[in-house]
């Protein structure tokens, strides 16, 4: 399997606070990477530098093959989807608004729509506006966006959160579709409590860098 | 060739400023008209020169050498940050000494002439400039944005000027700025006034210099500082 | 680019339309304003046109500062930031957008103040329909600038102090070329220079935000 991502001692910076302290790593396609860690460690901001919103201060690294450096991180971003615990979407949108806007914005046929929401089980909600869906509901139109979209690296940060086990088992069976589909997911998590048939890597970040890791 | 250059500014815009100040107050006349006050003549034009030309000039230069992919390096946003402090100095100096200079003739301290109130407008534009790079922590974001905001500036300040010329030509006839006017500038005022201008110079250069020293400084500082704070992250996270 | 720049002005558009924060805050904070001009010259007095253009114009400029800010909220939590930046979308495109929905949404306020205006503070009804063209391109001035300095401004810990202290400055000739258009038409004078300036500030304010938006957003 091809290397997707390759992080080399990565340093980034919040205004004069190390948040990342020289992280290196690499994830490959059809591989999900676990990063594991405290509050703080600096799992998010690994996922931002992955998906081209921060910038190195020091290290090297390469996603889909665009350095991170000297590469153009735009080009970077249409590679990479987001599906944060907060919400990743239009609140004053309707489920059917956000998914033809991103469906628009990404030039896919707004045919995929009906297919990505009957995968994540909202066909009944798609006139609701997106502020009034329950906490479930967010994370699976989240899911939905992700599902249309079909980028090849996916970073979530911490999608089991506020989870009930019945979501959390419809999220394993999303990703592990998505793998077997050669995406390469990279997703964040304080505990350890996905299980997948997927090949999956386990790192620990703390204090902005590779604690320890094992692969499975 | 470019030290001894570096070392010599300083002393050179020392004795230039202190050789206009003889000059100016002792040597050359005073007016018929404005008495004392034409002294004035030695040090607004010369700051107003300063202010709206060479020190926002050479920030315009240096971002748009930012922006420009093949020129852009930490250096040209340095000197852009530098330069556009020293304008404020000179653009409240200008400010300053067109208002001293006015009083008499306009009887009250400000009027709304067209190069007085672009003025104003220029200094509060240099200042959202600077206030906006204090918001800004990260030092590449910071370099990309301010550079965007001189340019959109240097293009809008112009627009300012046309308007309020306009705005004021509609109104009433010519002011004590405004040429046709003024003093009759001859001999040693003249040579004092061309002196001030190469002092006023002079006395930039070395003031964005200096000024450029301080943040490479700082540059420095907040690099061993970061290393110092990526090796206190680790030594917590070896804890933990 | 036109692409998208129809999708984002639409979605803006929606946005506001879904929310009304212009319609039920915005709106009222202008009138508000045009009030409070009212009390400030006092009972006694009645405003010469060329006055009560120029306290119009100022309260458009307080409005659409609201709407500038309003629309560079829009992607403001992380979560959607992310996402949506992750779109990769064409930044000229998300320009024109933004700027065409800002333009939309402060023009149908500045047409609802203009009629204030004649109400409150006696601008001729023939003077305020005169002058429209001029409004039009005043309020697409203020959109394409308010745009590309709310983009500088965006995400930054001051943003809403901030966006006024740059914006304020840049859109004094706005104010100025805006009056001085009401003024002489009142005055059977020609403003033939005025529009010209006008046309000048929104073409030069496209070009740039076209060509400088996209290393602003680029984060």
């Amino acid at each position: 399997m091809s290397t997707v991502v390759r992080l080399d001692d990565a340093v980034v910076t919040a205004g004069r606070f190390p948040v990342l302290t020289g992280l290196t790593l690499t994830a490959r396609a059809g591989e999900c990477l676990v990063l594991e860690g405290p509050n703080g460690a600096g799992k998010t901001s690994a996922l931002r530098l992955i998906g081209g919103l921060e910038s190195l201060a020091r290290g090297s690294g390469e996603v889909c093959g665009i350095d991170l450096r000297r590469g153009d991180r735009r080009e970077i971003r249409r590679h990479c989807g987001w599906l944060g615990h907060e919400g990743s979407f239009y609140d004053d949108l309707t489920v059917r608004e956000n998914l033809t806007f991103a469906a628009r914005a990404g030039g896919f046929d707004i045919a995929g729509l009906a297919t990505s929401v009957e995968a994540v089980g909202l066909s009944q909600r798609l006139d609701v506006r997106a502020a009034l869906l329950s906490a479930g509901q967010r994370r699976r139109l989240g899911i939905a966006w992700l599902v249309m979209r079909r980028p090849s690296i996916w970073l979530l940060d911490e999608p089991i959160a506020a989870l009930d086990t019945s979501a959390r088992i419809f999220l394993q069976g999303i990703l592990e579709d998505a793998l077997a589909k050669g995406v390469c997911v990279i997703l964040s998590a304080h505990d350890n409590t996905m299980e997948l048939r997927a090949p999956v890597s386990r790192l620990t970040i703390v204090g902005g860098r590779i604690e320890m890791g094992e692969s499975s | 060739m470019k030290k001894l250059a570096a070392q010599i500014l300083g002393p050179t815009a020392l004795v230039t400023t202190a050789l206009t100040v003889y000059l100016g107050i002792w040597v050359t006349p005073q007016d018929v008209v404005q008495g004392n006050l034409a002294r004035m003549l030695y040090i607004h034009p010369a700051a107003a020169w300063i202010a709206l030309y060479v020190g926002f000039g050479t920030a315009i230069i240096a971002s748009l050498m930012y922006l420009w992919p093949r020129t852009r390096s930490t250096a040209a946003d340095h000197v852009a940050a530098s330069a556009m402090e020293v304008t404020l100095v000179f653009t409240i100096l200008t400010l300053i000494t067109g208002s001293l200079w006015g009083r008499p003739a306009w009887g009250v301290w400000w009027v709304w002439d067209a190069r007085l109130t672009s003025t104003a407008v220029l200094a509060v534009l240099v200042a959202g400039y600077l206030a906006l790079r204090r918001a800004i922590d990260d030092p590449e974001l910071r370099a990309r944005r301010s550079a965007v905001l001189a340019l959109v500036a240097a293009i809008n300040v112009p627009v300012v000027h046309f308007a309020v010329v306009w705005w004021k030509t509609l109104h009433q006839g010519a002011t004590i700025l405004t040429p046709g006017s003024g003093i009759l500038v001859h001999g040693i005022m003249a040579w004092t006034m061309l002196l001030s201008f190469i002092a006023f110079t002079l006395v930039y250069a070395w003031m964005v210099r200096e000024r450029y020293r301080i943040a490479i400084r700082q540059q420095t500082r907040d690099d061993r500082e970061l290393a110092h704070a990526v090796s206190a992250r680790h030594s917590e996270g070896g804890a933990a | 680019m036109i692409r998208v720049a129809r999708l984002v002005a639409v979605k803006d558009l929606r946005v506001e339309w879904r929310s009304r924060v212009i319609l039920w805050q915005v709106l009222p904070f202008g009138v508000m304003t045009l009030l409070l001009m009212g009390f400030a010259e006092g009972p006694e007095t009645t405003l010469s046109p060329s006055v009560a253009a120029g306290l119009f114009y100022v309260v458009v400029l307080f409005v659409s500062m609201l709407v500038i800010a309003r629309s560079a909220t829009i992607e403001s939590s992380p979560g959607t930031a992310n996402s949506i930046s992750m779109l990769g979308l064409d930044p000229a495109g998300v320009f024109l957008g933004k700027a065409t929905a800002v333009f939309l949404e402060v023009l149908l306020s500045a047409l609802i103040l203009l009629a204030g205006t004649t109400l409150l503070l006696h601008l001729p009804l023939a003077l305020a329909l005169h002058s429209l063209p001029s409004v039009v391109l005043v309020v697409m001035g203020l959109s394409l600038a308010g745009t590309l300095y709310g983009a500088l401004t965006s995400g930054l810990t001051g943003s809403p102090t901030l966006l006024p202290l740059l914006v304020l400055p840049t859109m004094a000739p706005l104010l100025i070329a805006g009056e001085r258009t009401i003024s002489a038409i009142a005055t059977h004078q020609t403003w033939s220079s005025w529009l010209g300036l006008l046309i000048v500030f929104d073409v030069g304010y496209t070009v740039a935000g076209i060509l400088l938006y996209g290393v602003v957003e680029d984060s």
